[in-house]
């Protein structure tokens, strides 16, 4: 009887670690996480592009002829998200950390993202 | 047919088929492998008595820590499928998929052997905490007279119900990504006793809890409160611990300002 369950053994490389599942909370932290990351790349960009309105003004116009290509426009949606990701994102940790509020702590990360996707979108509809 | 033979066979369970029962391995030196068991599956079947099954009648060599089978003692918690589950009370049904099941030890611990987790980093953490009592009189004093429905006692009665399991510490990416971080279950005992009125030493809690591996690293991810096999929220016990050092590091200040001005 016990062959019966030991012939099927075979052996595998182990992986580092046991694979990790999420839950709503941990994709809320990566999201965090990169949108602020993401953020640290652009805005140095962003502070450059604007100091060209004193220093190349010509250089500008031409940059911002650029953005009326509408993958800049899409690009700029994003941006817009993740901004609004991070902003809102931040204002639900601080509730949290701070004053213990909501205790709803799911549905508050699922609220920042609807959030942040209706003011993508707004801006989106608004641009083209 | 005896019952260990029913047991063995599933003889008496015409639908019941059989799982493919993948398991880590190796630990303490040895090299590490993932195993496949083929286990028959029952009604009314934990991860436990699979993971029994297999060390009875299949592999006597497997290694795995439990005790008392009911969820009060949390000694068995491993790795389920990617999530960490007290297995003893964790039903096959809710956890298997595609007739297999992966079973690995807990992560954030070294690994002594197979299933079993080296908890001596867990429980050094409890103790860096200062998450144990500090009395506050000796057995020939009166005892502390403390009305359970009295303010005091509701406060220290939030997540007391905490069996060690280390479930939340191994659902911690906190703990993952910095390894001297106190982690959730330390905090939250650390938390239950600021909170108790019987506790006499409140300024060493504050002390251990508030330091660069205490309660400021948790990034209120909320998979420990996620986890928890007893439904406690060490994240919010963390916020708690946050909201209040910050408190307490104000006050400090207005007390040294007290002192030179004296």
């Amino acid at each position: 009887m016990l062959q019966e369950y030991t012939a099927k053994k075979t052996t595998h490389r182990q992986h580092a670690h046991a694979r990790r599942r999420g839950q709503p909370l941990r994709y809320a932290f990566v999201l965090h996480r990169l949108s602020g990351l993401l953020l640290v790349i652009f805005l140095p960009m962003h502070f450059w592009v604007l100091s060209l309105a004193v220093s190349d003004a010509d250089r500008l116009a031409l940059f911002l002829e650029m953005t009326h290509n509408p993958v800049v426009k899409l690009a700029e949606t994003v941006l817009v998200g993740l901004l609004a990701v991070h902003f809102f994102g931040g204002m639900r940790l601080m509730a949290f950390e701070w004053f213990g509020w909501p205790a709803y702590q799911k549905t508050a990360a699922a609220a920042v993202l609807s959030v942040a996707v209706f003011i993508a979108m707004l801006f989106l509809f608004r641009t083209l | 047919m005896s019952s260990a033979e029913n047991i063995q066979t599933g003889a008496d369970m015409p639908d019941a088929g059989m799982l493919d029962v993948a398991i880590h391995r190796g630990g303490g030196g040895r090299p590490s492998a993932i195993q496949h068991y083929q286990v028959p599956r029952q009604e009314n079947q934990t991860v436990l008595d699979i993971v029994s099954h297999i060390q009875h009648y299949i592999d006597p060599t497997l290694s795995y820590r439990f005790a008392c089978r009911v969820g009060m003692c949390g000694s068995c918690a491993m790795m389920v499928n990617g999530e960490p589950r007290w297995t003893c009370r964790t039903h096959i049904d809710r956890v298997v998929e595609h007739n297999s099941l992966e079973i690995a030890p807990l992560r954030n611990l070294p690994v002594i052997k197979d299933l079993v987790p080296d908890l001596d980093p867990f429980f050094d953490k409890w103790t860096k905490a200062e998450a144990r009592h500090h009395p506050s009189a000796s057995r020939h004093q009166p005892m502390h007279i403390q009305p359970p429905d009295s303010p005091e006692r509701q406060r220290a009665d939030a997540n007391i119900e905490c069996i060690n399991c280390a479930v939340c510490y191994a659902a911690c990416d906190t703990v993952a990504n910095q390894p001297d971080y106190l982690g959730p279950a330390a905090l939250q005992r650390a938390w239950t006793l600021l909170n108790d009125a019987k506790d006499a030493d409140k300024e060493a809690i504050w002390q251990a809890v508030s330091g660069g591996d205490g309660c400021h690293n948790c990034h209120s991810i909320g998979s420990c409160a996620h986890y928890c096999p007893n439904e406690l929220n060490p994240m919010t016990a963390i916020a708690g611990l946050k909201q209040q050092t910050v408190r307490q590091a104000f006050s400090l200040t207005s007390v040294l300002k007290k002192n030179r001005n004296d």
